[in-house]
């Protein structure tokens, strides 16, 4: 699945559409961008809650395809300017980390079914 | 009532930082002016007009039971019961603040209640104050006025950082300062260093850890430090990353190397960062990594990560 894909895929909204279109590796769920900077692969979309300047920060430096805002929650405009300016894309759901990660999981599986 | 304009949840961080990190008691006027139950109203009315308040707490020792306005006093006035105790014309229910509260507590209150003024209680429920919202203007602009120095100073020192002349000697060479509680320009070190190292033509997995370890140790500085420095020195094989901060130290470095060991507030961990994971991530992704630090003095943390 590519990055363009993705809010059809999961009923997304898209927050910042400017993004390099990629094959998206993986997913990634944490809250803790710590977690994130060290687990987080190359390619991958990150769900998560932390809607703000600091997320795309690691975003960038991790590589990641897409911020994935979950609950509904609030994408200040300085986040989505740093995103547009480093061509990752955010997206949000209504929906839990939870919800997210299983559909996230279940549309990368289907799509490669030896394995993602 | 004028009201703060100012979100406790969205805005600069800068300014989000300054109204948790400021409490209650920077803003509040005290000691506090109030009056017993039992004196008149129009002993309450002179007490305004002496001290230039237009509000006042009763209370009896130091326990608040109500609070009377210039409009209560304007009440009594206009129907002559001006000799009646304060107690049968105050409000009986106060919406006080505690002295520990974050500021961010009396902006939303204010926002709020529209009141003109919040009494100010301790832990032990002793009146200690009251907040008015110039109180909380005044505070926030002082506050703010320091705020843009800093930035002032940062701002002039990248400019002279970025006028040094460049050495010739193959070695890409890399300096960045990082002030305290600068999140929003926290992590642009690390994507400068990253960039760098792209020019170099290293390995991605090399640039990897080598942005892992730079952005732990900048956001260290952000969060924990009085503001320093993060540098980074590459090519010849090897990419070093130094992080020399003016303090406050580390007590137990021992401590602050265990996975999990955390000495952020709620704020900070409400961000997403201060989970005791910054120190041995960079550990992790070195070669050779060493840490120099101790109570009173500065922190210095170096990287190594050979190719």
């Amino acid at each position: 699945m590519r990055t363009s894909e993705l809010a059809g895929a999961l009923g997304l909204e898209v927050l910042q559409g400017e993004f390099g279109d990629r094959e998206i590796s993986g997913g990634y769920t944490s809250d803790l961008l710590s977690d994130v900077m060290a687990n987080a692969k190359d390619g991958a979309v990150l769900v998560t809650i932390q809607a703000h300047k600091n997320t795309v920060a690691v975003a960038s430096l991790v590589g990641l395809a897409a911020v994935l805002v979950c609950n509904g929650r609030e994408a200040p405009q300085d986040m989505l300017e740093a995103a547009r300016a480093e061509g990752i894309a955010v997206l949000r759901s209504a929906s839990t980390q939870f919800e997210v990660s299983g559909r996230l999981y279940a549309a990368l599986a289907a799509q490669a079914p030896a394995g993602a | 009532m004028p009201s703060v304009p100012i979100s406790p949840e969205s805005g600069p961080q800068v300014v989000l930082e300054l109204i948790y990190r400021l409490k209650v008691r920077d803003a509040m006027s005290s000691p506090v002016i109030w009056a017993s139950p039992g004196a008149s109203m129009r002993a309450v009315q002179y007490l305004m007009r002496d001290n230039r308040i237009t509000g006042v707490p009763v209370a009896v020792e130091d326990r608040l039971v109500g609070i009377v306005s210039m409009g209560d006093v304007i009440e009594a006035l206009d129907a002559g019961r001006m000799d009646e105790p304060v107690e049968s014309r105050m409000t009986r229910a106060v919406i006080s603040l505690e002295d520990d509260m974050p500021l961010a507590f009396a902006t939303t209150y204010i926002n709020r209640y529209k009141f003109g003024r919040f009494p100010v209680l301790d832990r032990e429920a002793r009146l200690v104050g009251i907040v008015t919202s110039s109180d909380v203007v005044r505070s926030l602009l002082v506050a703010m006025n320091r705020e843009v120095e800093r930035l002032e100073e940062k701002l002039a020192a990248a400019a002279a950082a970025e006028a040094a002349p460049p050495p010739a000697d193959g070695r890409v060479r890399l300096s960045f300062q990082v002030t305290r509680f600068d999140f929003e320009n926290a992590g642009k070190a690390s994507a400068e260093i990253k960039k760098a190292l792209k020019g170099l033509g290293l390995d991605p997995a090399l640039i990897r850890r080598a942005a892992v370890a730079s952005y732990e140790l900048e956001l260290n500085q952000v969060i924990h430090s009085e503001g320093g420095s993060i540098a980074c020195v590459a090519g010849a094989g090897s990419v070093e990353i130094r992080a020399e901060d003016r303090g406050p130290g580390i007590p137990d470095v021992e401590a602050a190397m265990r996975e999990g060991f955390s000495t952020a507030n709620e704020w900070i961990r409400s961000l997403g960062f201060g989970a005791g994971m910054g120190l041995p991530n960079a550990r992790r992704v070195s070669d050779d990594f060493s840490i120099d630090s101790g109570p009173g003095r500065g922190t210095t943390v170096r990287c190594r990560i050979n190719y």
